[in-house]
């Protein structure tokens, strides 16, 4: 008896935590007079005189595809920004993934000089807002011509701080007797490296480029900064400009948007608890 | 970039020592956007902690769907802000979802993205956001706890309470720490959900220092944005240079 009280009262909960989520889904099935009957009050721009509130309708009266028609045919601005979304991400998080994977391997399993301080101004900027680094990293890319480009904000991207750390973590429980067979065996570093850590840290590697996607293709600041032209924007951005009569459209967009990363969880969930999990400081 | 700091102009600057910094300190703008910041952290960290920690304790129990329940408190992880904040939007709207309730229930509107309630607001939201990640690690270090404290404290008698002060709360002190630096960070973060709500010049209770520091940027007063971006960074440091000491002590004293 107590379990079902126990999952009643967890599943209220659960249901708070997606309702935000189920409320964009199926409105997003709305047809524009609908959407609009419903949150004209709040988005009409005027002070309403009204004493009239809105309230979300959860299920649509007549469920139309209209909007995703809009949003995929019609007008292709929105289409367009996804796309920029993906150019700027799919580049970042493979980059990413290399330069880190490498990084990682020499401060878990190399020595060298000065590893330890080294790995510890890494830990320090990472922790670092977005921007408190700003300004070195504009001085740079505007030294390097890149601003207003989408190098821009994948080359620090794919240079950032987390996946060294989060592999170094997985490469951290990889035992040191292996990597010593390996080289009594006549294999050099690089041998080791993607024969022997790489194969053996595989999950590490599927939980970085799952947490690292997601982290980018939520990323607000990078562009707001670096990018002046708005038709370069990902549609991050751009779903935050959003005219007030484009309500239907806003929220068929923000689905669109948001699959990929629901695709993400639903074949990865145990990659990113267990990405979470290793993100552990000591 | 610290030597910047110290100049009045970064471009052919002159050296102009802590004159940067007095002027900054004594800026308005910038003590508003540092004293919501410190309020926001001071308020989101330790509420998100609570109740992320319940939730644990909670989805630990035996219930049915547990997995499919669990998965539902780390799916707003991974959702974009910019998907879900056309719902916030209508929700915290002078007419909108959470005023209808307050009136129906008898109460007033509040205009809650115009007012001091606005750091409510986004406090609601970033727990909302960020609670999946702090409770995936209170499940892995509660997990990591051998029953058998649990059946040796119940044979000498100890009540629920007593084993939850005294074996739960102790052996989980190294993921509370990790928890709270955690959060912490995610705090600063906040920067993405204030602006996509209510873009570069939000309420003047949730101007945050991030805000002040894009904005510097935007308006190319160079001095300042190096000045506070260094005094920010080394905050930040300071704090988490002395959790990390904390840690150590209590670390030894519970032999962890």
């Amino acid at each position: 008896m107590r379990k079902i009280y126990i999952t009643i009262f967890t599943m209220i909960l659960a249901i708070i935590m997606v309702f935000p989520l189920i409320i964009t889904i199926t409105n997003s099935f709305m047809g524009d007079q609908e959407v609009l009957g419903n949150y004209e009050t709040v988005k009409s721009g005027e002070v309403a005189q009204t004493e009239k509130y809105i309230n979300f309708q959860i299920i649509p009266e007549r469920a139309t595809l209209y909007q995703y028609y809009n949003v995929l045919v019609v007008k292709n601005k929105y289409i367009k920004m996804f796309w920029n979304t993906t150019f700027i991400v799919l580049p970042l998080v493979l980059g990413h993934v290399l330069v880190a994977s490498s990084a990682a391997f020499a401060f878990s399993k190399l020595k060298f000089k000065y590893k330890d301080t080294l790995f510890f101004l890494y830990i320090v900027v990472m922790l670092m807002p977005f921007q408190v680094t700003l300004v070195p990293n504009y001085l740079i890319l505007d030294r390097l011509n890149l601003i207003n480009s989408y190098q821009s904000i994948i080359l620090p991207g794919i240079f950032s701080a987390f996946g060294v750390f989060l592999l170094k973590q997985f490469m951290d429980g990889i035992p040191n007797e292996c990597i010593e067979a390996a080289a009594v065996d006549g294999c050099n570093t690089f041998q080791i490296f993607y024969k022997i850590v790489l194969p053996l840290c595989k999950e590490g590697i599927a939980a970085l480029t799952i947490l690292f996607f997601i982290e980018n293709w939520n990323m607000v600041e990078q562009p707001l900064v670096f990018i002046k032209d708005i038709n370069k924007y990902p549609l991050s951005l751009y779903l935050s400009n959003v005219n007030h009569f484009e309500l239907g459209i806003a929220f068929a967009s923000g689905v669109i948007y948001m699959i990929p990363m629901l695709l993400i969880f639903l074949y990865g969930e145990e990659y990113i608890t267990e990405g979470i999990k290793h993100s552990d400081i000591k | 970039m610290i030597y910047y700091s110290f100049l009045s102009n970064p471009v052919n600057g002159r050296f102009v020592g802590f004159q940067n910094y007095i002027e900054l300190i004594n800026n308005n703008v910038y003590r508003l956007a540092l004293g919501n910041t410190a309020l926001f952290t001071l308020i989101s960290v330790p509420s998100i902690i609570l109740l992320s920690l319940l939730v644990a304790l909670l989805l630990n129990k035996n219930m049915y769907y547990k997995e499919k329940l669990k998965a539902s408190f780390i799916i707003p992880l991974v959702v974009p802000v910019a998907s879900i904040i056309l719902f916030f939007d209508l929700l915290f709207d002078t007419r909108g979802v959470l005023n209808n309730f307050l009136t129906r229930m008898g109460g007033n509107p509040i205009d809650w993205l115009n007012s001091n309630w606005s750091m409510l607001a986004i406090i609601i939201i970033f727990i909302w956001k960020n609670i999946g990640y702090n409770i995936v690690l209170f499940m892995a270090g509660l997990a990591k706890i051998p029953t058998e404290y649990y059946e040796a404290a119940s044979i000498e008698g100890a009540n629920s309470l007593q084993k939850f002060l005294n074996i739960t709360i102790v052996y989980l002190s190294p993921t509370m720490f990790f928890v709270l630096v955690i959060s912490i960070i995610n705090s600063f973060k906040i920067f993405k959900e204030i602006y996509l709500l209510a873009g570069e010049y939000p309420h003047r209770r949730i101007y945050m220092l991030q805000h002040y520091l894009n904005n510097m940027f935007i308006k190319l007063e160079y001095n300042k944005l190096v000045t506070s971006a260094i005094l920010f960074a080394l905050i930040i440091y300071i704090s988490l240079f002395l959790l990390f000491k904390l840690q150590r002590k209590i670390g030894r004293d519970i032999n962890w």
